[in-house]
C-alpha cells in the first residue's frame, strides 16, 4: 500500500518508514508562527514552562499583523510582548510594521515555507502553505508554546480526501477563490474534518500559485487539518523568482498511485461557476448569478486569501476608468509591503484612488472584525476574504458574503453582488 | 472526575468568533474574556451563567480560528465541560492541552435542552441528563489524550518529558 503526499510528509519527519491514517506520531517542525493575538499566550506559556530559549531562533517566525499597526492600547501591549520575546530570544523572522504583511502571504515571500516541509502555525489559516507542497496547519497557542521550545509536535495522521478538478475554467473569471468555494459548498463547514485534502487534476496543474494560496487557504473551513498538493514547475519557479531565497534545502513529495483514500471527489470545470458564500457559513455558496442585486455598504479586497497581486491586478482592471458606487465603501488591503509597493510602481494604486476606494497598508484589520473597516448594524459587506461567521466583520447584526476579488470589483462598481462579465462588457 | 451543571443549549457550527469575538482578542485576561463569551450567539450568557455549569452544542462545536482565548474564555466563565456532537479540529486539540473537559456525544447533545442537569463522569464518558432521566455513553477520550490530562495539560507534559 502506497502513501499520500501527507503520509510521506509525516513519515520523514517522524523517522519512521511508514505512517498510516490514524497513527499517533511526533514530528520535527521546521517552521513554527504565531502572530499579535496567538503568540502573547504562546509566550505566557513559554516563560510559565521555566523554559529559556527557542529550539531554534531561525525556525520561529512572529508576525504582528492582526491588530497592527496597532489599534489600540491594548493592542500594542500585546504587540510590545510579542517584540520584546522576539528581541529576548533574538528570533530572526520577526517582522516589524514597515516591513510586514498578513502572515501567509509573508512567509512565502521569504522563502520560509518550502515543500516537503511541516509548518505550524497559531492561526488556523496555516493550511496556506500546502499550495507549496508543504504539510502546514493551524494548532493553538499552547502548542506553539511547546514547539517552540522542543521542535517537535504530536499529530494524528489524517486520513486524505482527494479532490480532482478536471477539465478547464469555464471562464477567464474563475479562480482558486471560487475551485475551493465550490468544494465547500460541495461538502460542508465540518465536511473534511480532522482530514487531509489532496487537490489534483488538470485545473490545479493551470492554476497560478496566487490561486494555489487562495484554494489551499480555505481548507480549513471544510474543516480540515491540512490541505495540500504537489510542487511542480510553477511552485520552483516562484520560490526561485521570491526576494529572498531558501536557505534550506526541500523535497518535493507525491502521492503513490496505490495510495490509500478515504474518498475520492471529482469535479468538472463546466460545472463551476463564480461562487459567493452567503452568511454566516462558508459552505452557503450559489453561483454569483443566484446572488446579483444584494446591495451592499462595503466591499473589502484583502486578507490571506485574496490580497496577493494577482487579485489586485485583477481588481485594477474592472475598477479601471470606473467609480466604486455611490453608497457603498471600498477598502483594498495589498498582503505584503512587497506587494503594495509592486502595485504602487505598476499603477495599481492610482486606478484604485481614481475609482474612490480606500487603500490601506497590509493589515488582517477588517477581515476578523478587528480595525479598518468595521460593520455596522445591519450592514452588508462582500469580501474577499474567508469567514462569514455571524461578527466576523463587526457587528453581530452585519453580514459578509464572501467571494472572488473579480466579483468583488464588479460588485464595488456597481453597489450591488455582480458578474465581472456585466461591468467587463460595459 | 464528576462533574454536574445547568446546561446552556448552543446549535451546530459555534464558531470561535461566536465564543469569543475578535474585537475583544487585544488581551489574554481570562477574565474580560469570560466577560464576553458566546456574547454573539447569546448576549446575556456571560452575566447569567453559573460556575459548574456546562455548554452543550450540536455539530461541529469551536469551528474556526486557532484562538485558544476561546476555551480559554470558556473556562473562566466558570463552565466546567463542553458537550457536544462533535468538535472541530483545532478547538478539540486546544480544549485538552488546556485541560477544559469535553465529551463528544450526539445523542446527549441533541437530546439536552437549555436548564437541563447534566452530570457527567470524565473517566469512564458517561453522561446522565438528570431532568430528563436518560443516561448517555460518550465517546471514549483517545489514551495520548488521557495522557495529556493526566500528566496535567500540554505544557506539564513537554516539561515532564524534556526532563526525562
Ligand atoms: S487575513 Fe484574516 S484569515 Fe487571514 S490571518 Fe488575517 S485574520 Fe486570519
Amino acid at each position: 500500500m502506497g502513501m499520500t503526499i501527507t503520509e510521506k510528509i509525516f513519515a520523514a519527519h517522524s523517522g519512521l518508514e511508514k505512517v498510516e491514517p490514524g497513527e499517533l506520531i511526533t514530528c520535527d517542525v521546521d517552521i513554527a508562527l504565531g502572530n499579535d493575538i496567538t503568540a502573547p499566550l504562546a509566550i505566557k506559556a513559554f516563560e510559565q514552562a521555566g523554559a529559556d530559549q527557542v529550539f531554534d531562533k531561525e525556525r520561529v517566525a512572529l508576525v504582528p499583523d492582526h491588530f497592527a499597526p496597532n489599534k489600540d492600547i491594548a493592542s500594542a501591549t500585546q504587540a510590545k510582548i510579542m517584540r520584546r520575546f522576539a528581541k529576548d530570544k533574538g528570533i530572526r523572522n520577526y517582522f516589524e510594521v514597515g516591513r510586514m504583511g498578513i502572515e501567509h502571504a509573508l512567509l512565502p515571500e521569504k522563502g520560509l515555507t518550502l515543500p516537503g516541509d511541516i509548518i505550524i502555525g497559531a492561526d488556523s489559516h496555516t493550511c496556506t502553505y500546502g499550495a507549496l507542497g508543504a504539510f502546514s496547519t493551524g494548532i493553538g497557542s499552547t502548542d506553539l508554546a511547546a514547539t517552540m521550545i522542543t521542535g517537535k509536535i504530536w499529530f494524528k495522521t489524517p486520513e486524505t480526501m482527494k479532490f480532482v478538478f478536471n477539465g478547464r475554467k469555464k471562464n477567464r473569471w474563475i479562480t482558486g477563490k471560487d475551485l475551493i468555494l465550490y468544494t465547500i459548498g460541495k461538502i460542508g463547514v465540518s465536511g473534511a474534518l480532522y482530514r487531509a485534502m489532496e487537490f489534483t487534476g488538470p485545473m490545479i496543474d493551470d492554476a497560478t500559485m496566487d490561486d494555489r494560496f487562495a484554494l489551499a487557504n480555505m481548507a480549513v473551513e471544510a474543516g480540515a487539518k491540512n490541505g495540500i498538493m504537489k510542487a511542480d514547475d510553477k511552485t520552483i519557479r516562484f520560490i526561485k523568482s521570491q526576494e529572498s531565497q531558501p536557505t534550506r534545502e526541500w523535497t518535493i513529495y507525491e502521492s503513490d498511485d496505490d495510495a490509500r483514500y478515504h474518498s475520492v471527489h471529482e469535479y468538472d470545470g463546466d460545472d463551476i461557476e463564480l461562487q459567493v458564500a452567503f452568511p454566516h457559513l462558508p459552505e452557503n455558496t450559489r453561483p454569483v448569478g443566484e446572488a446579483k442585486d444584494i446591495r451592499l455598504d462595503q466591499v473589502v479586497v484583502g486578507s490571506c486569501t485574496n490580497g496577493r497581486y494577482a487579485d489586485l491586478e485583477v481588481v485594477a482592471g474592472l475598477l479601471k476608468g470606473n467609480k466604486v458606487a455611490d453608497g457603498l465603501r471600498m477598502i483594498i488591503i495589498p498582503a505584503t509591503q512587497l506587494i503594495y509597493k509592486q502595485a504602487m510602481k505598476n499603477g495599481l494604486l492610482d486606478i484604485f484612488i481614481d475609482a474612490g476606494a480606500a487603500v490601506s497598508t497590509p493589515t488582517c484589520g477588517p477581515c476578523l472584525g478587528g480595525h479598518m473597516g468595521i460593520l455596522a448594524e445591519g450592514e452588508k459587506c462582500l469580501a474577499t476574504t474567508n469567514r462569514n461567521f455571524v461578527g466576523r466583520m463587526g457587528h453581530p447584526g452585519s453580514e459578509v458574503y464572501l467571494a472572488s476579488p473579480a466579483v468583488a470589483a464588479a460588485s464595488a462598481v456597481t453597489g450591488v453582488i455582480t458578474d465581472p462579465e456585466d461591468v467587463a462588457g460595459e | 472526575m464528576k462533574i454536574s451543571g445547568k446546561t446552556w443549549k448552543f446549535g451546530d457550527n459555534i464558531d470561535t468568533d461566536v465564543i469569543i469575538p475578535a474585537r475583544y482578542l487585544n488581551t489574554i485576561d481570562p477574565k474580560e474574556l469570560a466577560s464576553h463569551c458566546m456574547e454573539d450567539a447569546d448576549p446575556a450568557f456571560a452575566n447569567n451563567v453559573g460556575q459548574g455549569d456546562i455548554i452543550v452544542g450540536g455539530a461541529n462545536f469551536g469551528c474556526g480560528s486557532s484562538r485558544e482565548h476561546a476555551p480559554i474564555a470558556i473556562k473562566a466563565a466558570g463552565v466546567s465541560c463542553v458537550v457536544a456532537e462533535y468538535f472541530a479540529r483545532i478547538f478539540y486539540r486546544n480544549s485538552f492541552n488546556m485541560g477544559l473537559p469535553i465529551m463528544e456525544c450526539p445523542d446527549a447533545a441533541r437530546e439536552a435542552d437549555t436548564g437541563d442537569t447534566l452530570s457527567v463522569d470524565l473517566a469512564t464518558g458517561v453522561i446522565v441528563n438528570e431532568t430528563k432521566g436518560k443516561t448517555y455513553q460518550a465517546g471514549a477520550v483517545p489514551p495520548f489524550m488521557q495522557e495529556l490530562i493526566d500528566a496535567g495539560g500540554l505544557m506539564a507534559y513537554t516539561v515532564k518529558n524534556a526532563a526525562g
